[in-house]
């Protein structure tokens, strides 16, 4: 008989910095390969996607007024954060069926990324920015914004990986982020999610729904409030005419890598200002 | 007092159109010659300053549109895509020069067909476009420079739809940097505005452009949706109005076509108490009346700081007196003629709504011929943030006056509604400008000026402005394809 029976954690959302259960009261069960059960994680619902743009909206212009260097820390401080707990993420891992060398590498990356999108905060002005030779007497130059909410479509393979790799892509600049994670990735998700209410991010800069994707992207597509949608970990079986929606508001949409390290990853997800000013006594 | 014995007035400087040649009908330019559309379609372009007819023009179909996509897709091919950047520099640098050369005759012509005034075609319209394709020559052989790290092709058949308030210079923008990436094209000018498009053809055979690398396509709404339903063309670009971008980008979504849209307006024009006032009436007026408000980015929202109101408004009426509205090709005119009936009768329409939600309106005395499409000069006071003439594009000479105290509120006016293409503030407080440019929710932002405009400089909206960028190293990425760019 085990002396200490152990004590499961319930997953939850991660919505506004908080950890609600969804709404709708609906759970998905998580099984390892052998059937045995893992966890009854929350399936969120449209209303939970609501509450998480809301949060989302209400995040984006502190966080993006942040200074870059204060942004780039903050993500620096979710590495070391992940760095602590390395082997409960190797652990969660395992459990949905990654192999033990994989799952030792897929952390070792996770970590990394965060470090090397930190490193990008203060940066990409550098690179996409310009001063612009105009033909006339003014002072002209150009330089990235964030575009403000954006929707993840979370990667499933790999779990921890991929959803890390896309959310350091749209937050570093400013942007505020509602990613959507379904089945067994939604373990590694919500653990991060643990990491994050830790690092210093202020609430409502990630918000995390796991659940079905095919049940909350036409939700996502068509809210008025969300500026810009990564598909990249978009269902396979998605019926196409869902991405009409985005023309509600000119959503940008974007299919990128799932575990991309580039700064043009970064610029999907920014947009261009350019402002305009006389030079002259 | 004997001031009333001189006529002060000025005497009518008129353009000569003898420059111009207009035949009696056009064909569609397509794989590098004119043809007639199918079943000899064609409509009418008139003068919309005289409504006198021009020309007939050919209407594109379906079947003609799918021949002018094939045409495109063999010169793509054939001679277009793996010619070298050098190459390719050297036909963009000729079609530059050309347009310089024949300058007069395409500004005239633009005016003739769409009604601005001369000043505006010869000094803005036209050079604006030469230097569009002089820029963007330079670039074709230097890509590797503008996209450090990445691997960059080309999209292959791009079509292109363009509205009619600046034809010669969409037309510009939208193929110089095109075919300085490596694209061949369908392009669709606007029904209202199709003639310089046209002379632009002569200008392609004369400089031996390869044929079919541009193809053009007349025609007006199912001409375009046959350009955007074709499953051959691999990218799409549009400049328009909001409601037609939405439809593009629902037919092009599905397909996951990669797509730039440059779209609607509601400029705010930001007046603050410690501005340099008699500069910022001009910039005001100037943002609103250039191009009679047919422009994206028109300032048409005033937002003036509620201690220099009444005077600022003053200025401005007294201002708005002393603007010439008449015949475009005189040389004194200011503002010209509204592009056609349908954009004059959308204006008024507009223009009724304002009276009715409440504000109040001021035009100046001013007579308006009897022939032709006319739309007086107009402000409105008294405007409430949520009233339609604060909300929707009117894309005609119509300015809605708002007021704020602080510069919280201006932002946040600024930024109250579904757009974000451009945004002027005027303050001689630099710190001010730099903070005001960082909270407007605008692609371009215009501090101490307003309404220019740069091949160099990248231009787009944010929000349901658009998205991509025209102009610059940042707008060449809307005709690229490209790699992750990175590791992964």
């Amino acid at each position: 008989m085990n002396e200490h029976l152990p004590v499961d954690k319930t997953f939850k959302l991660f919505i506004g910095g908080a950890f609600p259960r969804s709404e709708s009261g609906r759970t998905f069960a998580v099984r390892d390969a052998k059937g045995a059960l893992l966890a009854n994680a929350s399936q969120a619902s449209r209303k939970d996607l609501r509450e998480a743009v809301r949060a989302a909206r209400g995040a984006q212009e502190s966080w993006a007024g942040r200074t870059a260097y204060n942004r780039g820390q903050i993500l620096y401080r979710a590495a070391e954060m992940m760095e602590a707990r390395r082997p409960e993420f190797v652990s969660v891992l395992r459990q949905i069926g990654v192999t033990p060398k994989a799952a030792s590498k897929q952390v070792d990356q996770a970590i990394d990324r965060w470090v090397w999108y930190a490193g990008w905060a203060d940066k990409t002005h550098h690179i996409l920015g310009t001063v612009n030779p105009v033909a006339g007497p003014y002072f002209n130059f150009t330089f990235p914004e964030p575009t403000g909410v954006v929707g993840v479509m979370a990667p499933d393979e790999p779990a921890l990986l991929g959803l890390v790799s896309r959310l350091a892509a749209v937050i570093v600049s400013g942007n505020t982020a509602v990613a959507v994670v379904e089945g067994p990735a939604s373990l590694a998700a919500i653990t991060l999610a643990e990491v994050l209410a830790t690092s210093d991010l202020p609430g409502g800069v990630v918000n995390l729904l796991t659940g079905d994707k095919n049940e909350l992207l036409p939700w996502m597509m068509g809210h008025l409030d969300i500026n810009a949608v990564d598909l990249t970990g978009a269902p396979k079986d998605l019926d196409p005419t869902i991405l009409e929606e985005a023309a509600v508001n000119v959503k940008r949409t974007v299919w990128g890598d799932s575990t991309a390290e580039s700064p043009y990853a970064i610029a999907d997800f920014l947009e261009m200002k350019t402002v305009w000013h006389p030079i002259g006594k | 007092m004997t001031t009333e014995k001189f006529d002060l007035d000025y005497a009518p400087a008129l353009e000569s159109t003898a420059v111009v040649n207009i035949a009696k009908q056009y064909g569609l330019f397509v794989n590098g010659e004119f043809v007639k559309a199918r079943g000899d379609k064609t409509f009418a372009t008139i003068n919309p300053a005289t409504e006198a007819h021009l020309a007939n023009v050919a209407e594109a179909s379906k079947a003609d549109v799918n021949k002018a996509v094939k045409a495109a897709r063999h010169a793509y091919e054939t001679y277009w895509r793996d010619m070298p950047g050098k190459q390719r520099a050297r036909y963009l640098y000729r079609i530059a020069r050309q347009l310089q050369e024949r300058a007069r005759e395409f500004a005239v012509l633009e005016t003739l067909d769409g009604g601005k005034p001369i000043t505006e075609s010869r000094d803005f319209d036209l050079p604006q476009a030469a230097a569009h394709f002089f820029y963007h020559a330079g670039w074709a052989d230097k890509l590797d420079y503008a996209f450090p790290g990445r691997k960059v092709t080309s999209h292959g058949v791009v079509g292109q739809i363009t509205p009619w308030n600046f034809p010669m210079m969409m037309a510009a923008w939208k193929l110089a940097p095109a075919l300085a990436t490596g694209n061949t094209v369908v392009f669709k000018p606007a029904e209202t505005t199709p003639l310089t498009a046209l002379l632009l053809a002569e200008v392609l055979q004369d400089v031996d452009l390869p044929p079919g690398v541009v193809n053009i396509v007349t025609g007006a709404g199912a001409t375009g949706q046959a350009l955007v339903d074709h499953p051959d063309v691999d990218k799409l670009a549009f400049t328009g109005s909001t409601g037609v971008g939405k439809m593009i980008q629902r037919a092009a979504a599905a397909r996951r076509l990669p797509l730039t849209l440059e779209l609607g307006g509601k400029a705010a024009h930001i007046v603050f108490d410690d501005a340099a006032i008699d500069q910022a009436v001009e910039g005001v007026v100037k943002g609103i009346f250039f191009n009679q408000g047919h422009v994206c980015c028109a300032g048409s929202r005033l937002l003036v700081q509620e201690s220099i109101a009444e005077m600022f408004i003053e200025k401005l009426k007294r201002r708005v007196d002393l603007l010439r509205v008449g015949n475009p090709l005189d040389k004194n005119t200011d503002v010209g003629a509204i592009n056609s009936a349908a954009q004059l009768g959308r204006i008024a329409d507009l223009v009724k709504v304002g009276v009715s939600e409440g504000a109040e309106i001021y035009q100046p005395k001013c007579s308006l011929n009897k022939k032709g499409f006319w739309f007086a000069p107009t402000i409105f006071t008294g405007v409430q943030q949520s009233h339609r003439i604060a909300q929707e594009e009117i894309f005609g000479p119509v300015l809605s006056v708002q007021t704020f105290r602080t510069a919280d509120e201006a932002v946040q006016k600024a930024n109250n509604t579904p757009f974000g293409l451009s945004a002027g503030v005027w303050t001689e407080k630099g710190s001010k400008i730099l903070w005001m440019a960082d909270l407007l929710n605008a692609g371009v932002v215009w501090a101490n000026t307003y309404n220019q405009f740069d091949p160099a400089s990248p231009f787009g909206g944010y929000k349901e402005s658009g998205f991509g960028r025209e102009g610059g190293m940042q707008g060449l990425s809307a005709y690229v394809r490209t790699d992750t760019g990175g590791r992964s």
